[in-house]
């Protein structure tokens, strides 16, 4: 059998989804800052404005409010708008285009109008300090209106990216840096500790993956575990632990997408382990992970056997140096021990 | 000007004029809900502008956005309906007075935020340039928008990008209760149009005939697609910023001077000296333009309630 040649780099999913896409359906044009020639801060546009010109791959100034408006417009018309903001801390900048106008255009309208965008955002912390590292997933969580994407391998990247493009509603859609798997322009490899980017190769076939569908990285039947974006690797390492060391089974299970969010497998995976771990990398108040504790704790209560745990970042901006950054984010250790406490108890 | 236009721009801001006088008596009765910004004083720059449109051009408006909906020629009982939060309304009573849309007469939507209609105009410019139907947009705003972020990004990337758009400044010299000379640092907004290498003119806002002239001409060039003009209107609002506003930190000699250069009073004498108009047709179409508004009102009061069972239906589409 000839080897089918696969995509095994999160960078190179998201470019194969965006390249698909653009030949599919002229509608589709991608806006952003520097994503045309430079081929964006961490390469996922790179070549696309060889590929389809500058017309559709717009590099922008540096001008968020304007990107997000811009891309609202044009979404408003007819087409199908791919925005990059290069760091998800720099959302902020255009939060009222996307709170304000994305989120409730729909509804204002009373139905009358659609707003197909795409926004890319990188999360996640990599030692560039408080403003380039932020993970800003549940922000977005909390406004109806927007959906949210968070995935973790090749496969999910390829093929969420390709549902999102599709989708007919503003859907926010979050990388995480470490999780590219791309070469710097510098020749240096991104990637780090607990950094599996290739647990599931995306195919260059035609695919996609619908929204709201969860996917269980790992079965197992002593605690669920819900994780997302990278923290589901460092989760999946420390299931391959606990098995080995201490014959526990860990059920892994990542949304893939968070709104909407895969209830069903999340209550199922409980009501069989009767304990459950979340995981994600923004700090813990008002997070990830508070919200899918509270479905758990309302919807399957009576079959947990131990209270739940959540393992987020600690609530503060996330520091610079190297070692408080490190002990900020969920390590593998912390995971390791909130897995063993709801064991324990 | 052939005379069934000049006609039709009468008849037009006739109908907004009357249309807001009789919502804020309505208001006054508690009928209708919420609050409302309302166009009286403003109508030439609304009518000016959209008689120039084609039906497949796109405006955004603003909180103030009754008059741009009725001038870009969207049905006038949908939008009382809005105004009764009823179900036939333009936004299925969704929206409400500072959220008015009607997509299919290419009126992309008003808003609560100041500004932020701009960048999403420019979008809708940048969707028309490569879609090349020869669309064009014209963006309408305030003022005190011009001191938004949005407003710099967005006439910024039109001007870049040489979009088909006009920028169209209402300057009715106050944001909400702020004077125009505590927000802004020079005599003309136009002239900030070059600092983004684009043409910028300031005409007199209550003048419906050099409005038109004007966006004529930057219409045309944006169709062309030689890029953007922003054109800045002076005009006043009567009423005050809202529903709630008697406007009176405003000096009432200044009130008096706006009030002796009402557009519609300036236009209507002027089609009397031009024999367009005389009493009886003048009168011909104050009676046509109430009966429609009594016929909306009797529209929207006959109209239902929207049905809370569906309250998620537009969530998303």
């Amino acid at each position: 059998m000839p080897e089918i040649k696969q995509i095994d780099t999160i960078a190179e999913a998201l470019r194969e989804a965006l390249r698909e896409e653009m030949q599919r359906d002229p509608a589709v044009i991608l806006l952003g800052e520097d994503i045309g020639e430079f081929g964006g801060a961490f390469q996922v546009t790179r070549g696309l404005i060889k590929e389809f010109g500058k017309e559709r791959v717009r590099n922008t100034p540096i001008s968020e409010t304007a990107i997000i408006g811009t891309a609202i417009g044009a979404a408003l018309t007819g087409m199908r708008p791919v925005a990059e903001i290069q760091y998800a801390d720099f959302l902020t900048c255009c939060m009222d285009q996307i709170v304000n106008q994305a989120a409730k255009i729909r509804l204002m309208t009373g139905g009358q109008a659609k707003v197909p965008i795409v926004i890319r955002a990188q999360v996640g912390s990599a030692t560039r300090g408080a403003q380039h590292g932020q993970s800003v997933e549940a922000w977005f969580m909390h406004t109806p209106g927007l959906k949210v994407a968070v995935p973790s391998t090749p496969y999910e990247a390829k093929g969420l990216l390709k549902m999102a493009i599709r989708d007919d509603n503003p859907v926010m859609f979050f990388e995480h840096k470490l999780l590219y798997g791309s070469r710097s322009p510098g020749g240096k490899l991104k990637g780090t500790e607990g950094a599996v980017t290739t647990v599931k190769p995306a195919p260059y076939e035609e695919y996609t993956i619908p929204f709201g569908k969860a996917d269980v990285k790992k079965e197992g039947k002593d605690v669920t575990v819900v994780a997302t974006l990278l923290m589901v690797h460092k989760a999946l390492r420390v299931a391959e632990r606990l098995e080995k060391e201490e014959g526990i089974s860990v059920e892994v299970i990542d949304p893939c997408t968070l709104v909407p969010l895969d209830e069903e497998t999340i209550l199922n995976s409980v009501k069989k382990t009767g304990r459950l771990v979340v995981i994600s990398e923004d700090c813990t108040r008002g997070g990830v992970g508070s919200e899918i504790a509270a479905i758990v704790a309302e919807k399957a209560l009576d079959f947990l056997d131990a209270p739940i745990k959540r393992v987020g970042a600690l609530n503060t901006p996330i520091p610079f140096a190297p070692n408080v950054e490190k002990h900020v984010i969920p390590s593998e250790e912390r995971i390791f021990l909130a897995i063993k406490e709801v064991l324990s108890s | 000007m052939e005379k069934v236009k000049l006609l039709k721009i009468y008849r037009k801001m006739l109908e907004i004029r009357r249309f807001e006088e009789k919502l804020y008596s309505l208001f006054l009765t508690g009928i209708v809900p919420g609050t409302m910004h309302q166009y009286i004083g403003q109508e030439a720059i609304a009518v000016g502008v959209c008689e120039n449109l084609r039906e497949n051009d796109y405006i955004t408006t603003t909180h103030r956005g009754h008059g741009h909906y009725l001038a870009k020629g969207a049905p006038l009982k949908e939008l009382m309906a809005e105004l009764f939060a009823k179900k036939t309304g333009c936004c299925r009573g969704m929206g409400g007075s500072m959220h008015i849309a009607k997509l299919s007469s290419g009126i992309l939507g008003g808003g609560g935020i100041v500004g932020a209609g701009i960048p999403i105009a420019c979008g809708a410019a940048l969707s028309a340039k490569i879609r090349k139907k020869g669309q064009i947009v014209a963006c309408f705003f305030g003022d005190g928008a011009v001191n938004t972020g949005a407003f710099h990004e967005g006439v910024n990337l039109a001007a870049v990008w040489k979009l088909p758009i006009i920028f169209v400044c209402e300057n009715n010299l106050y944001a909400f209760s702020t004077p125009i000379k505590e927000a802004v640092a020079i005599e003309n907004i136009a002239e900030r149009a070059r600092g983004y290498g684009i043409p910028g003119i300031a005409v007199n806002g209550n003048d419906v005939l050099e409005v038109y002239e004007i966006a004529y001409q930057a219409i045309k060039k944006a169709r062309e697609g030689r890029g953007p003009t922003l054109i800045e209107c002076k005009t006043y609002r009567y009423k005050g910023h809202a529903r709630f506003d008697p406007g009176t930190y405003r000096p009432r000699e200044e009130v008096e001077e706006w009030l002796r250069k009402d557009p519609l009073v300036l236009y209507q004498r002027k089609l009397i000296e031009m024999g367009i108009i005389d009493e009886k047709k003048s009168e011909e179409i104050e009676q046509e333009v109430r009966k429609s508004i009594e016929e909306a009102i009797k529209f929207a009061k006959a109209s239902p309630e929207p049905d809370i069972k569906n309250s998620l239906e537009y969530v998303y589409a």
